[in-house]
């Protein structure tokens, strides 16, 4: 078991810090300190995160922040932001509306 | 304050598209055709796009190539339109959003 | 559902450079790009590239991406724009949005060339609207013509940060700092130099406290970091700005590739997460292949030959050449690949630190410091001689995988020799005619033509200008040192602008002789 899923590890208590009221998720406006604490509440992966916080979950699925939030929970966790598994990918890759995604193109009607 | 470069050492005197009106927040304001939204409203001047949800907290122009979905607004109604990517056309409405919407949250 | 024998995700270098390799060899191949116009980042490089001519050195990047869309164009390569790749199944099954619908292909081999994405910082008041991506300021620059501000304070001097300052400074705008945390610039010595040298002041292990500005960026302080990258009090800086530009490095847009099944690592030395990849780009899934910025960060010249690798491999793979064809192509590519991984950039040399050319010859440290080369510094260099008459001056003081200066010169005067990362040389018994060719030709804007004694008191001294407005001959201003402050009075008596420049002006400086060797840059009064 490697020290991610070892979830028996002590990462010591939440210590509040200067710059935990930083914005770290723009389009979900997660803050650095929200981030800190999921991971003593218990979420210690990304995709534990991306669930409790919606951190990467907006607008923009996380283009912007997955790196950040990767380095902060890696941080909270004492281990190297390598060994965190990143967060599942998965159909659509970029924001879609809901009316062009449930729009599949006939055959006939094809880009040529 | 005149944003537009008008000839670039390197790239000359660049191709743009005719002049076309639009508006933002209801006043009228000049643009090329065709170039993505925030580059006229960047050359009006303009920097506050939208202000966020939860924290109210203005946003403009940030990776402009689409990914980083800060610069969105309402255009012709549709809000969350990427107005880095999205050409400017004739007549565009364009409004700065709240939350989701093109009212300011007094209203909502 | 539609078929074709190779799918290319990404029409920037390395996915048109693998579509033409490809469509040579008779596939069917077909790419797929989520922008409007296609040729990636390469139509936002306006400078000249480094390598040698294989690479296509001295070549402006969007001139390149020009080149590259007319071969695709000519071998019948099918690129579709505005065609966002929103998933990519193990079986190469590949969902795309065109316009208001959804299309689904499958590929009998499939390309990645995603490229990257900007990494960010954080500080107070990062999500002000004025703070922007290096990428961005490019794109509103140098693809719309639209000033990204008009007073900026640079972030990052790697060699997006150290270009990007150039660019700016080249639309109009003023740089007024370039801040690293990092203690030495991260980019080429030469890019940072002629930066500086405009008089942009470095701020290395520095970084941004905070964004100033209530509903944008009106200001920005930075304060120096300690080892740890801890602020130390009382070292807080201000300036008055509009824009802060962050160039903070890439990150691999391999998302894709994860989707599909694709083994990954995290590798820090490429840039972040990747595929599992050999040299040609294969994946651990058979014909799925990667080439470019999303399997490893590098540049453009080495994603256009990873792509090129990528698809001669594909085309193999699916049986339109045999592996001894492959194996012939392969192994020129890996000779020009091997051409641009050398030197001190090398990705062989990332985190070290490199005090010594391979001559033996002491690195500038004021260069990493400071982003020039100080006075008594710079005559170590073989480039720099002395001699009667108008000769060249090389200041190119770090070994990186370039050589047009040589092949520039008619008259042979200037030799880097067999190895291309080896500093140029002046030869000795050859007579330089001042024709400005090597001036002109040096992507770093390294070379300055020098008289060092008129006979009248004065010297005259070459630079490369590409700036606007051009100075007409008789402007009188400031001669400016490699630091960018002025060292002396100085009068302009010859400008020259040719097509064989490819807009490099050359504008000839007269300053009094003492500074031949100081006076490195040009401000009329």
């Amino acid at each position: 078991m490697n020290s991610v899923n070892d979830r028996s590890r002590d990462i010591g208590e939440f210590i509040p810090a200067d710059d935990d009221d930083m914005i770290i998720c723009r389009c979900e406006e997660i803050t650095k300190g929200e981030i800190r604490r999921a991971v003593h509440d218990g979420m210690w992966t990304l995709t534990e995160i991306r669930r409790y916080l919606r951190t990467g979950m907006g607008l923009c699925q996380g283009q912007t922040c997955s790196k950040l939030v990767k380095g902060i929970v890696a941080r909270e966790l004492g281990i190297s932001p390598a060994e965190l598994e990143p967060a599942t990918s998965r159909v659509p890759m970029r924001p879609i509306e809901m009316h062009v995604f449930a729009n599949e193109a006939k055959e006939d009607d094809d880009h040529e | 304050m005149d944003m537009r470069i008008e000839e670039h050492p390197i790239l000359g005197v660049q191709e743009k598209g005719k002049l076309v009106k639009f508006t933002y927040d209801g006043k009228e304001y000049e643009g090329c055709e065709g170039e993505p939204i925030a580059a006229a409203l960047k050359a009006c001047g303009i920097m506050i796009h939208r202000y966020t949800k939860k924290e109210h907290r203005p946003r403009g122009i940030f990776c402009a190539i689409g990914r980083c979905t800060d610069c969105v607004m309402v255009v012709d109604g549709v809000p969350n339109v990427r107005t880095c990517v999205t050409p400017l056309k004739e007549g565009m409405e364009i409004k700065t959003q709240y939350g989701v919407s093109d009212k300011p949250f007094s209203e909502q | 559902m539609k078929r074709y024998d190779l799918i290319i995700v990404g029409a920037g270098p390395s996915g048109l450079s693998a579509a033409i390799e490809a469509a040579k060899r008779g596939l069917k191949v077909v790419v797929f790009d989520e922008n409007e116009k296609p040729g990636g980042q390469l139509f936002k490089q306006i400078h000249k590239f480094f390598g040698s001519k294989e690479h296509k050195a001295k070549i402006r990047g969007f001139v390149i991406g020009e080149q590259l869309l007319e071969e695709a164009d000519s071998l019948g390569v099918e690129v579709v724009l505005n065609a966002t790749v929103i998933g990519l199944y193990q079986d190469k099954e590949i969902v795309v949005k065109i316009g208001e619908a959804i299309n689904h292909y499958k590929g009998d081999t499939v390309i990645i060339a995603t490229g990257a994405a900007e990494n960010m910082v954080t500080f107070e008041g990062w999500t002000l609207p004025g703070v922007i991506g290096a990428g961005a300021a490019q794109t509103m620059m140098n693809l719309h013509g639209v000033k990204p501000g008009q007073k900026i304070l640079m972030l990052g001097s790697g060699n997006v940060g150290l270009v990007v300052s150039f660019q700016l400074l080249q639309c109009g705008c003023e740089v007024v700092a370039l801040v690293d945390a990092a203690p030495k610039v991260g980019g080429y010595g030469v890019h940072a130099a002629k930066v500086a040298r405009t008089g942009v002041p470095f701020y290395l292990s520095h970084t941004i406290v905070k964004a100033e500005g209530e509903d944008c960026v009106k200001g920005v302080t930075i304060a120096e970091v300690d080892e740890h990258f801890k602020f130390i009090p009382g070292t807080e800086k201000h300036f008055d700005v509009d824009t802060i530009c962050l160039a903070v490095g890439l990150s691999p847009m391999s998302q894709l590739l994860k989707m599909a099944g694709c083994e990954m690592e995290d590798n820090p030395k490429r840039g972040g997460q990747v595929p599992i990849c050999d040299e040609y780009g294969r994946t651990s899934i058979p014909g799925i292949y990667v080439a470019g910025d999303v399997s490893g960060i590098e540049e453009a010249s080495s994603a256009m030959i990873e792509g090129r690798m990528a698809g001669i491999a594909a085309s193999e793979y699916i049986g339109y050449i045999d592996k001894d064809e492959m194996d012939a192509e392969l192994v020129k590519l890996d000779a020009a690949l091997d051409g641009l991984r050398q030197g001190m950039f090398a990705p062989a040399n990332r985190g070290k630190t490199i005090t010594e050319t391979e001559e033996g010859i002491p690195i500038s440290t004021n260069l990493l410091k400071k982003g020039f080369v100080a006075d008594d510094e710079i005559e170590r260099y073989p480039g720099v001689t002395h001699k009667k008459g108008i000769h060249p001056v090389i200041e190119c003081t770090q070994n990186i995988p370039c050589n047009p200066c040589q092949d520039a010169c008619p008259k042979k005067c200037i030799s880097i020799g067999a190895n291309i990362t080896s500093l140029p040389t002046v030869v000795e018994n050859e007579t330089c005619i001042n024709c400005g060719m090597c001036v002109a030709s040096c992507s770093g804007q390294a070379i300055f033509l020098v008289d060092e004694d008129c006979g009248d008191g004065t010297a005259t001294v070459t630079l490369p200008y590409e700036f606007l407005p051009l100075p007409e001959v008789g402007t009188k201003g400031d001669g400016l040192g490699r630091d960018g402050k002025r060292v002396c009075d100085a009068e302009v008596v010859n400008v020259k602008s040719m097509k064989a420049f490819d807009k490099t002006n050359l504008l000839t400086i007269r300053v009094p002789k003492e500074y031949a060797m100081k006076a490195r840059f040009f401000k009329a009064y």
